[in-house]
C-alpha cells in the first residue's frame, strides 16, 4: 500500500522538485511584501519632488504607513452598489491580482547557484517560451478592467474601462514588437537566454529606439502616468475602479505595482543586461534590484514630471507614431541581423 | 513540464491571496447600507438613467485593429526566433509580409480609421 503511493509520487518527491516548488511559493510572497516597499518609496518620493515630506509618523521614516493602510483598508465597509453585477463586480479585482501574480513567475532575476549539491536558480519557473508568456498572462490582465466597468453599472468605469481596454490593446502592439527586434537579436523566446546574450553589451546600447519604444509602452500598459488616462480623475473620477471601496481597491492597486515591478522587470532582462554588472562588483541579484528599483523610481519621477495626454492624442501616438516606428526597427534590425 | 508546474505554484498562491483578501474584506468590514449608499456614483447627482447604454463606436473599431495587428505580431514572433535558419528568404517574406500589411495600414490612416474625434 505505502510502497504504491511512494512509487506514484516519486517524480513528485525528487529534491529539485520539491526546492522548485518551495521557491516559487516564497518568491510569490516575497513579490506581494515587495508592494508596500514600492507603496511607501512613491509616497515619500512623491513628496519630495513636491517640496512636502511624504508620510513620516508610522515607524522608522514612515515604513509602517502602508501596513497601517492596509489594516484601514481591511477593516473599511465594502459597499457593492445595488445595479452592479455581484459575481463580476468581485472576480474583476481577483482577475488583475491573480494575472499581476502569476506573470511574474517565469521572470528570472540571477543566476543559478549550486547549494548542497542542488542547483537552484533563481527564477520562478525556466520556460523556453517566456516572453511569451509574459505578454499573454499580461494580456489577460485587462480582462479585469473592462469586466471592473461593466460591472460597476456606472458611467465612470464604464468609460473608464472602455477607456483602458482601448488603450492597452493599442501599447500592447507596441510592447510586443519592439520586443521581436530583440528577439531577433538574440533567436529565443527565453529570458535567460536573452540576458546571457548581453554578457558583454547590453541590448539598450545596441537597440537605443526598441528600448525607448518598450518603456513607453510598459508605462502606458501599466497604466502610469502620463498614460494614467482610464483614472483621469478630472473627467472619469477614478475610472473603472470608482465604485470600488475598501480593500477591493486595494486590490487593483495591487495589481498595478506588481505590474510595475514585472515590467522594469522585463525591461531590466530585455535591455538593461539583466544581472550583468560589466565589471562592477555586484552580486548578481544586487545588480538586478538595482536596476528595477531605478526604473521604479524613473517610473515615480515621470509621474510627478509629466501632464498627462489628452485621450485622442494617447490614441494617435501609439498608432501613429509608436507602431510605424516598432516596424522600421523591427526591418532595419533583422536586415542587419540578415546581412552581416 | 516541470517548469510548468512551478507556474501553477504561482497560480495557487495567486489564487490563496486573492479569496484571503475578498474574505477578509467582507468579514472585517462593518455593513450597513443605506439607499443613498447603494445608488451609483455620479459626483452626487442622482443617476437618470442605466449606466450600459451606447458607447463610441471608435472602440469597436481599436478592438479591430488591433486584432489584425496582434496576428502580425504573433506570426512574427516564430519568425523572429528561426531567422537563424531562414536567412535571406525568411528576411524577404517578412518584408512582403509587413509590406502588404503597410498598404492595409495605409488604407486605415487614409480613410481616417486612426483618428480619434
Amino acid at each position: 500500500m505505502w510502497d504504491e503511493i511512494l512509487t506514484f509520487l516519486d517524480p513528485v518527491l525528487q529534491p529539485a522538485f520539491i526546492i522548485g516548488t518551495v521557491k516559487a511559493a516564497v518568491i510569490a510572497v516575497a513579490l506581494l511584501s515587495v508592494v508596500p516597499i514600492i507603496v511607501w518609496t512613491e509616497r515619500r518620493l512623491m513628496g519630495r519632488f513636491q517640496v512636502r515630506l511624504g508620510p513620516n509618523r508610522v515607524g522608522p521614516l514612515g515604513l509602517g504607513q502602508p501596513l497601517a493602510d492596509t489594516i484601514k483598508l481591511l477593516f473599511k465597509e465594502s459597499i457593492i452598489q445595488s445595479s452592479a453585477d455581484k459575481f463580476l463586480y468581485h472576480l474583476a479585482p481577483a482577475v488583475v491580482v491573480f494575472t499581476a501574480i502569476v506573470t511574474f513567475s517565469v521572470i528570472p532575476f540571477g543566476d543559478s547557484v549550486t547549494v548542497f549539491g542542488q542547483e537552484i536558480g533563481f527564477w520562478g519557473a525556466n520556460v523556453n517560451s517566456g516572453i511569451l508568456f509574459v505578454f499573454a498572462i499580461s494580456g489577460m490582465g485587462i480582462y479585469g478592467m473592462v469586466l471592473a466597468g461593466l460591472a460597476s453599472n456606472n458611467k465612470y468605469s464604464l468609460m473608464g474601462g472602455l477607456r483602458s481596454s482601448a488603450q492597452m490593446i493599442s501599447y500592447e502592439l507596441t510592447l510586443g514588437l519592439s520586443a521581436l527586434s530583440v528577439i531577433v537579436m538574440t533567436g529565443s523566446l527565453n529570458l535567460i537566454d536573452l540576458v546571457e546574450n548581453q554578457k558583454d553589451i547590453p541590448f539598450i546600447l545596441t537597440q537605443p529606439l526598441a528600448f525607448l519604444l518598450f518603456f513607453v509602452a510598459g508605462v502606458a500598459e501599466t497604466n502610469r502616468a502620463p498614460f494614467d488616462l482610464p483614472e483621469a480623475e478630472q473627467e472619469l473620477v477614478a475610472g473603472f475602479h470608482t465604485e470600488y471601496t475598501g480593500m477591493k481597491f486595494a486590490m487593483f492597486m495591487m495589481g498595478e505595482y506588481v505590474n510595475m515591478v514585472t515590467m522594469s522587470s522585463l525591461v531590466t532582462l530585455l535591455f538593461l543586461g539583466g544581472w550583468n554588472s560589466y565589471g562592477l562588483p555586484l552580486w548578481p541579484i544586487l545588480a538586478f534590484a538595482g536596476k528595477v528599483f531605478a526604473l521604479l523610481c524613473f517610473f515615480i519621477w515621470l509621474r510627478s514630471t509629466f501632464p498627462r495626454l489628452r485621450y485622442d492624442r494617447l490614441m494617435s501616438f501609439g498608432w501613429k507614431v509608436l507602431l510605424p516606428l516598432c516596424l522600421f526597427n523591427l526591418l532595419v534590425t533583422s536586415v542587419f541581423k540578415v546581412m552581416w | 513540464m516541470t517548469e510548468y508546474f512551478f507556474i501553477s505554484v504561482f497560480a495557487i498562491v495567486a489564487l490563496v491571496v486573492v479569496g484571503a483578501l475578498l474574505a477578509l474584506s467582507t468579514i472585517l468590514g462593518p455593513r450597513n447600507p443605506t439607499p443613498q449608499k447603494l445608488i451609483p456614483y455620479e459626483c452626487g447627482i442622482i443617476p437618470r438613467e442605466e449606466a450600459k447604454g451606447r458607447y463610441p463606436v471608435r472602440f469597436a473599431t481599436i478592438a479591430m485593429l488591433f486584432i489584425i495587428f496582434d496576428i502580425e505580431v504573433v506570426f512574427m514572433y516564430p519568425w523572429a526566433v528561426a531567422l537563424d535558419q531562414l536567412q535571406l528568404f525568411g528576411l524577404i517574406e517578412m518584408v512582403v509580409f509587413i509590406a502588404i500589411l503597410g498598404i492595409a495600414y495605409v488604407y486605415i490612416w487614409g480613410r481616417g480609421g486612426l483618428e480619434w474625434d
